[in-house]
């Protein structure tokens, strides 16, 4: 905490300790934050969703159900699932396995698959949206057109053509490069999400390049990597965490969708979207609603808290983008 | 004008060329498996594979293959212009069956597009005219829940409840007005303009309040309201006005993440569609089909930003100048 020596005679009657003190960027941040409830709240869920995702093996060997195991006593004579009852909190789905379990094991995959995706989209939108920036010119050009030529395609339907061309036998594609499964469709992210984060940086990085500290580095004959990196990209950190946050929660429905249309994760790995398809098949959600409430109000809630994080986040970090 | 008109409809085209040759490169490159075997019916001999083959021009070089492609759809192949081929699965040609899935788009895109900007600006609007009230507070409450819900739970949600309880709206399928009346086409499109609409207007309310609540910092708005301009007037004509361009610029860059809304809605409410239509020839690798479908939406695309880059001249005098 940066204590400044106030620049004022002080009286007698005064102590120190009523002394107005400077407060750090820190705690002005923390204090903006806090002050938003919503976004508090979002950040208790999340970490309470967090943990229930790490710890799912553990909370499905105290519930004593598997997210794969059948159960035949869940189901009815016709073979239709049974609701929730004091063993089965969130019911049974089609085959007879365990909602609840399955829809903790299903946080497991949403939240690696999303930060994960995220994550490595932001390395690389940093990165080129710093090289963009920076040189400007015909680097600036290059890259800027493929970009918008990203941004033309049918996002959507690219990603289930990759997902199912690269699913359909176990070697994978690209010559192994991509293999079916969670590492699948988190690439996927990031070779689409990738552009929007690259837009932002160069915007910035172009206005920062001018500034006085990065020009008193190029005359102390800093590179320009040292440049891009250590001088200028620290002054990012803020615009990047708060759109990598808003980022997150269209990545958790991105996954979600791609597995909602059976081209996500694969088949034996447990995850909303596909809970949400298993609803579906048969109108069967319209008997078996706890097959669509449960697993859509997490993916809901899960959405809805980064969103509010990512908001609160927004107006504590950049205050002038209010 | 004209130039700068004729430069961004040649770069349209340097964009098509290259999506499709990514679609290329995607569905022959990638895959582990030729397309061909997967015609050729179950357990395929080599000389039946060859035949289907030959019989799809899928034995040429890739690049050959591509070539023709571009060449077909510049110049038009036996079925018409612009040539789109031949669908594997349904042995028909392509155009035939497009007609009928893109009037279904067509009319959900245009509908839901209509229910967004209808609720999304004037919400935003309101909202940030009358900051921090309780209509404030609630519309954004409510902007928030639809940014985060899925467009598919929210679809299944409204017909378990619309049509499953209540049976206020029509359930899924298109029903065409010319053959079953306007009410029940109606009917049966509200549910899914709707649903694909919300997500859309929710984000537009927010960023059309955070923009205007900008503008209205602005001197120049000091500047109306010194004047005596109504209230009314400030708002309209110098704020809203000025706070749309960004708003406009969205809506061009959306309708391409709208077409991912379409495929999820098209599938939810079983409206025949290119979406449903893109994702079945997925499934089934049909990629002629595939490769209709991705050059008319990046067309589409590609097309909605020019149209939004000449709106903007209009409507922000800034640019004028500079473009």
């Amino acid at each position: 905490m940066a204590q400044r020596a106030p620049d004022i005679t002080i009286p007698e009657t005064v102590t120190p300790n009523e002394l107005v003190r400077a407060r750090s960027s820190r705690e002005l941040f923390w204090a903006m934050f806090v002050r938003d409830r919503a976004a508090v709240g979002g950040m208790v869920f999340i970490i309470v969703l967090v943990n229930l995702a790490i710890f799912a093996p553990l909370i499905a060997r105290i519930v004593g159900h598997s997210p794969n195991q059948l159960f035949g006593s869940m189901l009815t004579p016709l073979g239709l699932p049974k609701g929730p009852n004091a063993h089965f909190w969130f019911g049974a789905d089609q085959a007879g396995r365990d909602v609840f379990v399955r829809t903790l094991y299903g946080a497991r995959t949403s939240l690696a698959v999303s930060v994960v995706g995220t994550g490595a989209a932001t390395v690389l939108g940093t990165i080129t949206g710093s090289v963009a920036g920076y040189y400007g010119g015909w680097v600036d050009t290059a890259i800027s057109r493929f970009i918008d030529i990203i941004l033309s395609l049918p996002l959507l339907l690219f990603a289930i053509g990759l997902s199912s061309v690269c699913s359909v036998s176990t070697r994978g594609c690209l010559g192994g490069v991509l293999k079916p499964g969670l590492s699948l469709v988190m690439a996927i992210i990031a070779v689409f999400t990738w552009p929007y984060m690259a837009r932002i940086v160069r915007g910035q990085v172009i206005a920062l390049k001018q500034r006085d500290f990065a020009e008193a580095a190029r005359a102390l004959g800093a590179s320009d990597r040292r440049i891009m990196f250590i001088e200028l990209l620290p002054n990012l950190v803020a615009p990047i965490v708060v759109y990598a946050t808003l980022t997150l929660p269209t990545n958790i429905l991105f996954e979600a969708s791609l597995s909602y249309l059976g081209v996500g994760v694969p088949q034996s790995t447990p995850s909303w979207g596909r809970m949400l398809s298993d609803a579906t098949s048969g109108s069967l959600f319209t008997y078996a609603w706890w097959m669509m409430l449960y697993p859509g109000l997490f993916l809901l809630l899960a959405t809805l808290a980064f969103n509010l994080v990512g908001d609160g986040l927004r107006d504590a970090l950049l205050p002038e983008s209010r | 004008m004209a130039y700068y008109i004729a430069r961004r409809l040649i770069w349209l085209i340097v964009v098509l060329l290259v999506i499709t040759a990514i679609t290329y490169a995607i569905f022959f490159l990638t895959s582990p498996v030729n397309p061909a075997i997967l015609f050729a019916g179950k357990l395929p001999t080599a000389a039946t594979i060859n035949e289907v083959k030959q019989e799809f021009g899928l034995n040429r070089h890739v690049v050959v293959q591509y070539l023709l492609f571009v060449k077909r759809v510049f110049f038009g192949d036996q079925y018409g212009w612009p040539g789109l081929g031949f669908s594997f699965v349904t042995r028909t040609a392509v155009r035939s069956e497009l007609g009928p899935r893109l009037v279904i788009t067509t009319t959900l895109v245009i509908g839901s597009a209509i229910v967004w900007l209808a609720l999304g600006l004037p919400i935003g609007v309101i909202s940030a005219v009358k900051q921090r009230s309780l209509l404030d507070r609630l519309t954004m409450g409510l902007a928030i829940f639809f940014v985060s819900a899925p467009v598919f739970w929210v679809g299944l949600m409204f017909l378990w409840l619309f049509w499953f309880k209540l049976g206020v709206a029509g359930g899924t399928g298109y029903y065409p007005a010319t053959q079953y009346g306007f009410f029940t086409w109606l009917n049966h499109m509200i549910m899914p303009w709707v649903v694909l609409a919300l997500q859309e207007a929710a984000w537009y309310a927010r960023m059309t309040r955070g923009n205007l609540i900008e503008t209205m910092k602005e001197d120049y708005i000091r500047t109306a309201r010194a004047k005596g301009l109504r209230e009314i007037r400030v708002i309209v004509r110098h704020g809203v006005r000025a706070s749309l361009t960004p708003v406009v610029t969205m809506f061009g860059m959306d309708l391409g993440l709208l077409f991912g809304g379409t495929i999820i809605t098209e599938t939810v409410f079983n409206l025949q569609g290119i979406g449903q239509w893109a994702v079945e020839s997925v499934f089934s690798g049909d990629l002629p089909v595939i490769l209709a479908v991705t050059l008319i939406v990046s067309f589409a695309i590609t097309l909605a930003n020019v149209i939004v880059d000449v709106a903007y001249f209009y409507l922000d005098p800034r640019v004028r100048v500079t473009g």
